[in-house]
């Protein structure tokens, strides 16, 4: 893998360190009038999420991290690992719990989502930024109320808990931010 | 189609460029400072281990010869001062190689000024008065600050600056979560003084104010005077507003033979870490035999004065073409 001088840390570069891949967040290059060049980078730990401030002497470099972003299909929980597979060469991929993280939450069969690998191994799992799920459980709401306000927890196919209107019943599909976690709309066939 | 060939700066920064410029230079000429040009291209250039420079060559066949773009017009400002000019002050083009970041570009306008007579606090004073000019009625500021080095440091860090604890900066950097700080600056007191300042120090200066720090310590002084009461200081300035470095200032250094070796120490440490090699201004030398007046000089990055004037965040959004258009 190539290595990348601090002149060359831009948003979004991969770098491995202190044994981890990371994503350059922020660079900002210090320098005193009559002193020692400095570059000041905020940095995200891509398996902890972690986002730390290192400081660089300018024109140190780090060694480059092996981290793609892979559009894929969800398939299926084999229960230790989950499945996915690139739609394109039908190779399969297998996630643990901690590379999926939050992503269990949204994730239905067949769904496209973004799977970002180091090494050609699962580090980490994003859902699309909005996502269909059926209610498989939630209390009955009050007929006639299209107000919104206030609204009730209803639990989706895949075990998210969302706040819904009073109106949204049991096995009705919903549309949900994945960012925020919110309840966007009814899906009506 | 491309659209790179537009300036990064809005027109309305273009004006102000050209009021603030207008404004110096109303400044200066009330107090009979003159205004110079001095060459862009020379053969010598600074031997400062921090700065780096363009090399180009010059082709008269059939010599070539290597000229530098300068890092600053102070040697052919002083060699001017030694003839006789008076004070004078130039806004210039300066050039530094691989300088680029938000508060950098590696070629930006310098103002620069020499008056002679004027010791450290009468320099002090004078940029307190430019800077009241050019921001009373932009961005009126908050009442001026001054400190010395080892004050300002103190009561942000409880170090001393002037005296070099290893341990004591390495229990410092650990517990303020810089451990990167041990590798970086090793046993090298410059360079922890630059990362500890840069770090904790140089942002909390000047909060909507000019706040001038002085009294650098000897090991940063550059082309300053060493200060005649404490010989672990120099009569140096610098100049900040909310946190930036916007200046930097010395009573000037008169004496030719302690410049001279000055040059040859850091001449030494560029050739020890293999950075390029710089050729002494021999001309700057004998214009110091000759005799340097007496006298304090300062240079503003007016660029930066500019993105203060203008609450810009970055270089670029008061420069025409930054060095990625040029």
């Amino acid at each position: 893998m190539a290595s990348y001088s601090t002149n060359e840390f831009k948003a979004g570069l991969k770098v491995m360190l202190d044994g981890d891949p990371c994503a350059i967040i922020e660079n900002e290059f210090v320098k005193p009038g009559k002193g020692q060049a400095f570059n000041r980078v905020k940095i995200r730990n891509l398996k902890t999420g972690r986002v730390i401030e290192r400081t660089f002497k300018s024109g140190e470099s780090l060694e480059g991290a092996d981290v793609v972003d892979v559009e894929m299909q969800y398939l299926y929980n084999d229960g230790e690992y989950r499945h996915f597979m690139v739609p394109d060469t039908f190779e399969q991929y297998q996630a643990d719990d901690k590379a999926v993280g939050e992503a269990k939450n949204w994730l239905k069969d067949q769904d496209l989502c973004t799977v970002t690998l180091w090494n050609d191994v699962p580090l980490s799992v994003t859902p699309a930024n909005f996502v269909e799920l059926a209610i498989t459980e939630t209390d009955p709401g009050v007929r006639g109320d299209t107000s919104g306000g206030g609204g009730k927890p209803a639990t989706l196919e895949t075990g998210a808990v969302v706040r819904v209107p009073l109106f949204v019943q049991i096995g009705e599909v919903v549309k949900v931010d994945t960012r925020t976690g919110e309840y966007v709309s009814r899906v009506k066939d | 189609m491309l659209s790179d060939w537009r300036p990064t700066c809005s027109v309305e920064h273009l004006r102000l460029r050209a009021q603030v410029l207008a404004d110096i230079r109303k400044f200066f000429a009330e107090r009979s400072v003159l205004e110079v040009e001095t060459p862009l291209l020379s053969h010598g250039i600074g031997t400062d281990p921090q700065l780096e420079f363009f090399t180009t060559e010059y082709c008269l066949a059939p010599r070539k010869q290597t000229l530098f773009l300068q890092t600053s017009p102070e040697f052919a400002m002083k060699r001017l001062l030694a003839a006789g000019s008076g004070s004078i002050y130039q806004i210039a083009k300066a050039f530094r190689n691989g300088e680029s970041g938000r508060f950098h570009n590696p070629e930006f306008t310098l103002l620069e000024w020499y008056h002679v007579g004027f010791k450290l606090p009468d320099l002090m004073d004078e940029c307190a008065d430019l800077i009241a000019v050019l921001f009373s009625h932009r961005r009126p500021l908050m009442e001026t600050q001054s400190f010395s080095y080892q004050e300002i440091f103190q009561r942000c860090t409880g170090l001393d600056p002037l005296e070099f604890s290893y341990r004591q900066y390495c229990a410092y950097a650990l517990d303020n979560q810089l451990p990167e700080a041990l590798d970086i600056c090793g046993h090298d007191h410059a360079v922890w003084l630059d990362f500890i300042f840069s770090h904790k120090v140089q942002p909390y200066l000047g909060q909507n104010a000019l706040c001038m720090v002085y009294g650098y310590p000897v090991c940063q002084s550059s082309l300053a005077r060493i200060n005649a009461h404490n010989p672990l200081i120099t009569d140096r300035v610098e100049l900040f507003i909310d946190g930036v470095e916007l200046g930097n200032g010395y009573f000037e250094l008169a004496d030719a033979k302690e410049q001279s070796e000055r040059f040859d120490k850091e001449m030494d440490i560029r050739r020890q870490r293999n950075l390029s090699v710089s050729v002494k201004d021999e001309r700057l030398v004998a214009a110091l035999q000759a005799g340097l007046p007496e006298c304090s000089g300062m240079a503003i990055g007016l660029d930066r004065l500019l993105m203060l004037l203008s609450d810009s965040a970055s270089i670029d959004d008061v420069l025409g073409f930054p060095i990625d258009r040029a």
